[in-house]
């Protein structure tokens, strides 16, 4: 009997993801909705240094100093890194409840809100939590069906809740979060010393040009760098000011959304738990703390609720018949499972449900063949035929 | 017509088939965690992945006290470690700003490495304390950090195990009555 190999497509989780990001490169790179202004600011960031390269640094090279492109090279590339980096990174999305852990909730909140009248609106689902003594209200997500971890907020425009929400940037095209917020800083910080050196050269390349050729012919030669000084103008005054009000927040450990807000201003409210009262320490917390992982499983490989039939072309090209009932809701784990002739495959079926790694994308390789066989020691007894 | 008994070498082709195997009755007895119990987070001392010690009282008769109480520990021990902010993140956090953070592609986060540990902890948990007593653990990152879920073993195996099992005894079944028509 030859073996009959079933290939299929393998499903990854981003391809299942609630949610309204946008993925790209088989799930490695998640993105908001609404990218048109982010390809404007890569088109703005491009062509402005496009243009510097071409117009200015040959002259400033020659008249001034060979350091200057190189050193608008570097700065170039780190911005572009961290704008990539903010824009394609998982912000710190939260996964959405699985129908047990929502029912888990749902049992506590009623327990906690008792028998509520008919005709009357049941209270507000709020837990009080008490952090570094000031209590906190976390808030229900209906969407997700979670309690909101503090700081954490519910993007409208990605429908997640991300975990230390900031905001929404659309220039970026992604939710700033705890995952991406020192990205987005450093973006920030970044663009605007390259705004700022693009423009001084701009003038001083201007100024040097016309002590030799005059005003007019200088503008003549490099029709650029008009428009550099344009887009650096005023690009100047909204990036420099962002990152102005970003090293405020960071010295007080708030995010935007938290300042919009005024969760913790004010006399009567509570006063910032997560703050160290100590600016370098909060700086260092924000800038410096660990590289946090994504909870969120994009790469893992689906492997569909065995519970839930649903029609599939595995089943059909299995050599079973189509009217077993079993062979319907295990078409997942289908191609999972060998034929005869194959039985080192069955393993990674069993592995890949129970014992997922985030850090690793799931190939239907076997992993350690003990963990499935460890945790699951007991088998069915054998019924002779 | 009865098939022929199966040899010792095709069992063990199916898969899980061991000599040493449990009556699933046995288990069904054992098996009083009709529903998951999540433990929640902690967030006594702010944002820092805790999950809270105090002992449910689902699992009342199925673990003791102080195992649970020590598992839970060991964890948020796990996770201090690898949220703690000193001399060591600085040192990753610049030297990975100065790199353009292209040093990841080559080592792991002191994170990652964590994360790893704290699997291997979880498995090697659930094979000694929690299996024994019916009961699983699930690592929390699979749940977001949000909680860590112990689960009946029981339930485990009857929703993912079983229908496995006895499609791939079909699937051999036919097999071998293909062979001997």
């Amino acid at each position: 009997m030859s073996a009959v190999m079933i290939t299929r497509k393998v499903t990854r989780k981003w391809e299942k993801l609630p949610g309204k990001n946008t993925f790209c490169c088989d799930g490695r790179v998640m993105m908001g909705r609404q990218k048109g202004v982010f390809y404007l600011t890569l088109f703005l960031i491009v062509g402005t240094c496009s243009l510097f390269f071409a117009f200015e640094c040959p002259y400033l090279a020659v008249h001034l100093s060979p350091a200057i492109p190189v050193f608008a090279v570097l700065l170039f590339v780190f911005v572009m890194a961290m704008l990539l980096r903010t824009s394609f990174s998982d912000p710190g999305v939260l996964p959405r409840a699985l129908p047990e852990e929502a029912n888990f909730i749902e049992m506590e909140i009623e327990a906690a809100n008792g028998n509520v009248m008919a005709g009357q609106r049941p209270p507000p689902r709020i837990k009080n939590v008490q952090i570094n003594n000031q209590i906190v209200k976390l808030k229900y997500c209906y969407t997700c069906k979670i309690f909101r971890p503090p700081r954490a907020s519910h993007c409208s425009i990605c429908d997640n809740c991300v975990d230390r929400f900031d905001h929404h940037c659309p220039w970026v095209g992604n939710c700033v979060g705890k995952r991406n917020y020192r990205y987005f800083y450093l973006f920030t910080l970044s663009l605007s010393l390259l705004t700022i050196y693009i423009f001084a050269f701009n003038i001083v390349h201007v100024v040097l040009r016309s002590v030799d050729s005059g005003f007019v012919n200088t503008i003549k030669e490099t029709p650029g760098t008009v428009l550099e000084v344009l887009v650096c103008f005023f690009t100047l005054w909204s990036v420099v000011g962002l990152t102005g009000f970003h090293t405020y927040l960071i010295s007080l450990n708030q995010t935007t959304n938290e300042d919009i807000k005024g969760s913790w201003s004010g006399k009567n409210r509570v006063q910032n738990p997560y703050s160290h009262k100590n600016i370098i320490k909060n700086c260092c917390e924000v800038l410096c703390g660990p590289t946090y992982p994504s909870v969120l499983d994009r790469r893992g490989v689906m492997l569909e609720d065995l519970s839930s039939p649903t029609p599939s072309d595995a089943s059909a090209a299995s050599t079973h018949k189509s009217s077993n009932p079993v062979s319907q809701t295990t078409k997942s784990s289908a191609p999972l499972i060998p034929n005869e002739h194959t039985p080192d495959e069955a393993k990674p079926g069993i592995g890949a449900g129970t014992q997922k790694s985030t850090s690793s994308p799931k190939e239907e390789k076997p992993p350690s063949p003990t963990s499935p066989n460890a945790v699951a020691p007991a088998v069915i007894k054998e019924s002779s035929h | 017509m009865s098939s022929a008994p199966r040899t010792a070498t095709e069992r063990t082709k199916l898969p899980y088939c061991h000599e040493s195997f449990h009556n699933l009755q046995e288990l069904r007895h054992s098996a009083s965690l009709a529903n998951k119990v999540f433990i929640q987070r902690d967030y006594t001392d702010g944002t820092i992945c805790k999950f809270q010690t105090k002992f449910p009282s689902e699992l009342d008769s199925r673990i003791e006290r102080t195992l649970f109480e020590d598992t839970v520990k060991m964890l948020n021990n796990y996770y201090a470690e690898a949220e703690k902010i000193g001399g060591q993140s600085y040192i990753e956090g610049c030297l990975a700003c100065l790199t353009v953070y292209l040093v990841f592609l080559c080592i792991e986060t002191r994170y990652e490495k964590v994360l790893k540990k704290i699997s291997r902890y979880i498995q090697e948990q659930n094979e000694k304390v929690y299996a024994p007593r019916g009961l699983l653990i699930t690592d929390p990152i699979e749940r977001g950090m949000r909680v860590v879920s112990l689960k009946s073993l029981y339930e485990y195996l009857r929703c993912i195990f079983i229908p496995i099992y006895i499609y791939s005894a079909l699937n051999s079944k036919d097999n071998v009555k293909s062979q001997i028509s």
